[in-house]
């Protein structure tokens, strides 16, 4: 295809990408009808005629799971090995494959197995009895007398491969309502001796991600962007550029919000880049330095708050004022970068129609819909080809489509004639925005003479994720983005007297959602408050948040459950050696429940060493049970890494940080052990791939304040407390 | 600028400027992408491979430097020692992600070729400069130790 841009139509066509990624309105059970192709049976299991099984995931894989996940639900229903089920990535197509809690396609809060589970088990077993009815047909025998085990369909005597019966079988009437199994009968849901499906090529070098797409004629392009959020291009000089050996040309983005960079290969393009100088007009962009933005924030929190998420001030302070105790406690949590290990890249290549899009692709939904807008083509004509994820914890979709737009930009701007590869270098990624909000929260908490909360006024401050988004309709309600609040208002602990306010923080930062979105700080505030509040008391921090959580509902119940398996698989209630401290925070986040024991030994000084993290979870099946441990570690790394020492500040507007020197990773000698417990249970499962980072944080913090040092402003480490 | 390159036993003829890290000709121009990018600047090992035997991060590693050397790459790795990190990567479910699993599996290899049976000290201090942020390395330190016990046999 060709493509031709005016600066109007493509102004005209970014804005509409805000409004096209919503598609609502289908049912389950229509989707599953809607395979038929030979081989195929519904839109999730081909089966080839040598009968070979493929389950077609349709979200994407990032590490959390869910191509095993799926695959699982499969060969479980189909009674087959999971290593004979192999899978394969889902196309765009929004109605097939919708994330059943989205109504798009789409990969986020830790929904993919919990939207899966019924739809996926529902197509293994519809292909299970579309075989044995094409057999049954064939050898004139009831469907009942025929068994499918292995990929083998058998009865009486006669024993035939499914591939035999794939072309009949793919022809016949989907079932609209097939026999489940029974899950008594599960060998494979809940096995914690099954491995993964995408070992073998993630440890032999040959899985694909978007990384390592190399097309005929691809060039690279890279993108020159304001130092400065909010910046805008004046002018560039890229006559040094034109000596880098490699080196295409350099056009500027009608946007104003810098130019795109094209070179021969990757290394070409980074270096033409750090050759062109550019001026910028920052007089709308965010000119503060950290310490500003910090004080702006705590300011917020400060005075009354725009907007009253829960109750009203006077809740709280009636409690407050005829308290015996108060306790009261500012908290900042830096902005943070996602920083997945792959970092962001898509190409994109015109085929007949239209394009075709090569992306770890967490979001087809909103990726087809930004390239439809952007290259003025029917999303329809936008293919995409879903390949590995090198991580996301988020990043790799945003409200905008951020890096689906600049590379479609860099596509246009090529003539659309060829492949053009997008690849972002790491200090993109740390300066490029979309980061965890940075907030500020006060809390404060007043006590009876028993040390029962009486009044609990919370004032949060932070930059919404969802106001002015295509989903804000759903998620913003009197003023309030729920993301900037959750895990606050609806905490599972009851007590009177509880006001949660919220002020939104407007800078042009742009900001994301990050591993827990609202909970990666919520938490952190709430099981330190809670902490304090049972110091204040003089009880026992589990004690203490049980003894709110009594009313018996089955949420209370849950998290009450974890709270007690990790304090009895960490011998809470026994003294500790010598010079170890602990602490606890349990949290409710994507419908799973996570308690978290964090034992420490050292002191802030000369370093806080990580022990061990006794971890409980409650994610109702575990379908994988391997996958749900291997979930917790990562997320307990994950959270526990960048409490410890991560933090994006600001000097005048600009980035700090350039790349993993000073934004250093969670390392491998920084926690000893993690050792995770999973809570059986026969409910439907939920997330898994979030709710451990929630309460890892303030585990960790509590074990600290044990120690004596109450650490409220993040990362720790600028902020009194160094580690081993 | 022509470099002739020994890669997993095979010579390559690459056309790039001398001073073009081992990392982008192994990547763009020979289409070897098991090594990966992670940071550029030696901070993250995902870009390990071996030179002469020993892992270094080819982000740093310039193509002039390494014109005479045997360079292997994840692609390239058949040793007992490869074959063993192999099988207890796979069998303890280490990768999540995945991408920086080329680089912890060269860097391993490397490890147990000098020190066999290393303590978790050993494996935490020279595992210590390949990142994952899947914070897999529980089971990274776990796999190791069962590479070791695998070559003993
Ligand atoms: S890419 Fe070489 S160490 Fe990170
Ligand atoms: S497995 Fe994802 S970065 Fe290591």
């Amino acid at each position: 295809m060709s493509v031709k841009l005016s600066r109007r139509s493509f102004l005209k066509s970014v804005s509409a990408t805000a409004s096209a990624t919503l598609l609502v309105g289908f049912t389950p059970a229509r989707i599953l009808a809607s395979g038929h192709h030979a081989g195929e049976f519904t839109p999730f299991i081909r089966i080839s005629d040598s009968g070979t099984v493929t389950a077609i995931i349709k979200h994407f894989e990032c590490g959390q799971g869910a191509a095993t996940g799926l695959a699982t639900l499969i060969a479980e229903e189909m009674n087959m090995p999971l290593d004979q089920v192999e899978i394969d990535f889902a196309p765009a197509d929004g109605k097939k494959y919708a994330n059943l809690l989205f109504g798009a396609q789409g990969t986020g809060g830790s929904t993919a197995m919990a939207n899966s589970f019924m739809q996926y088990r529902t197509a293994g077993a519809a292909a299970r009895e579309m075989l044995i009815n094409a057999a049954a047909e064939e050898w004139g025998v009831s469907p009942n007398m025929v068994t499918l085990a292995d990929g083998q369909l058998s009865a009486s005597g006669k024993n035939a491969s499914i591939g035999e019966f794939v072309a009949t079988a793919s022809q016949m009437e989907v079932p609209a309502e097939p026999q489940l199994k029974d899950p008594a009968e599960f060998v494979l849901i809940g096995n914690p001796n099954t491995n993964r499906r995408d070992n073998g090529p993630k440890t032999d070098g040959t899985a694909q991600y978007a990384m390592d797409v190399h097309l005929d004629g691809q060039i690279v392009a890279v993108m020159l962007r304001s130092p400065r959020a909010g910046g805008i291009m004046v002018s560039m000089d890229d006559s040094d550029a034109k000596e880098v050996p490699g080196f295409i040309r350099s056009a500027a983005l009608p946007t104003g919000t810098g130019a795109v960079v094209y070179a021969q290969n990757t290394w070409a393009a980074f270096q033409s880049r750090d050759a062109i100088s550019a001026e910028w007009d920052f007089s709308n962009a965010d000119n503060r330095s950290s310490d500003q933005i910090k004080a702006d924030l705590l300011a917020a929190v400060n005075t009354d708050a725009e907007f009253d998420a829960k109750g009203t001030p006077t809740d709280a302070t009636q409690g407050i004022e005829n308290a015996a105790q108060v306790i009261s406690r500012e908290f900042f949590l830096p902005y943070l970068a996602h920083s997945p290990m792959e970092p962001l890249t898509c190409t994109i290549a015109p085929t007949e129609t239209g394009v075709i899009l090569y992306d770890g692709c967490q979001m087809p939904s909103g990726a087809q819909a930004a390239l439809s807008a952007v290259l003025q083509i029917p999303p329809e004509n936008v293919e995409v080809k879903t390949l590995y994820a090198g991580g996301t914890f988020g990043r790799r979709a945003t409200m905008t489509a951020d890096y689906h737009v600049e590379a479609a930009l860099a596509f246009a701007f090529n003539g659309g004639q060829g492949p053009v590869k997008l690849v972002w270098s790491r200090e993109d990624d740390l300066k490029g925005g979309y980061y965890r909000p940075a907030v500020a929260h006060k809390v404060t908490v007043g006590l009876n003479e028993e040390g029962r909360i009486i009044g609990w006024d919370h004032r949060i401050a932070g930059k919404p994720i969802f106001k002015g988004s295509p989903w804000e309709a759903f998620i913003v309600q009197n003023g309030v983005d729920n993301s900037s609040v959750e895990g606050t208002r609806d905490t599972l602990y009851e007590f009177d007297g509880h006001y949660v306010g919220l002020t939104d923080d407007t800078s042009p930062i742009t900001v994301n959602w990050w591993r827990s979105v609202g909970h990666s700080h919520t938490a952190y505030v709430m099981e330190s408050m809670m902490d304090l509040a049972a110091e204040a008391a003089g009880q026992d921090p589990v004690e203490y948040r049980l003894s709110y959580l009594k009313s018996g509902t089955a949420d209370q119940n849950r998290l009450a459950g974890v709270l007690n398996l990790a304090a009895s698989k960490s011998s809470w209630g026994e003294p500790l050696p010598a010079g170890r401290y602990r602490g606890i925070a349990a949290h409710k986040s994507f419908g799973s429940y996570v308690a978290e024991v964090v034992e420490i030994s050292g002191d802030v000084e000369n370093g806080v060493v990580i022990e061990k993290v006794t971890c409980a979870v409650d994610c109702g099946i575990a379908v994988n049970p391997d996958i749900v441990v291997a979930q917790m570690e990562s997320a307990i790394g994950y959270g526990i890494g960048h409490v410890m020492r991560n933090e994006i500040t600001f000097t005048d507007g600009e980035v700090d940080q350039w790349n993993f020197p000073d934004y250093e990773p969670l390392r491998i000698h920084d926690i000893k052990a993690i050792e995770t417990h999973i809570v059986p249970s026969t409910l439907p499962p939920t997330g898994v791939g979030e709710p451990g980072t929630p309460p890892s944080g303030p585990a960790l913090a509590n074990a600290i304040a044990a120690m004596g040092t109450r650490v409220t402003h993040l990362p720790m480490t600028s902020n009194g407390v160094s580690f081993f | 600028m022509e470099t002739s390159l020994t890669i997993n036993g095979q010579k390559h003829e690459v056309n790039v400027p001398e001073w073009t890290p081992l990392l982008w000709a192994l990547r763009d121009e020979l289409k070897l992408t098991g090594t990966k990018f992670g940071c550029g600047v030696a901070y993250c090992g995902a870009c390990t491979v071996h030179v002469d035997g020993q892992p270094v991060r080819s982000c740093q590693t310039y193509v002039e430097d390494v014109a005479d050397a045997e360079i292997t790459t994840i692609e390239g790795v058949d040793s007992d020692v490869a074959k063993a990190v192999h099988q207890a990567w796979n069998e303890l479910n280490v990768a999540q992600c995945g991408y920086c699993q080329s680089g912890q599996i060269m860097s391993a290899i490397g490890l147990l070729s000098e020190n066999p049976k290393p303590s978790v000290e050993d494996i935490d201090s020279y595992m210590w400069g390949n990142a994952c942020r899947c914070a897999t390395y529980q089971r990274i330190r776990a796999a190791i130790k069962s590479a070791s016990e695998i070559l003993e046999g």
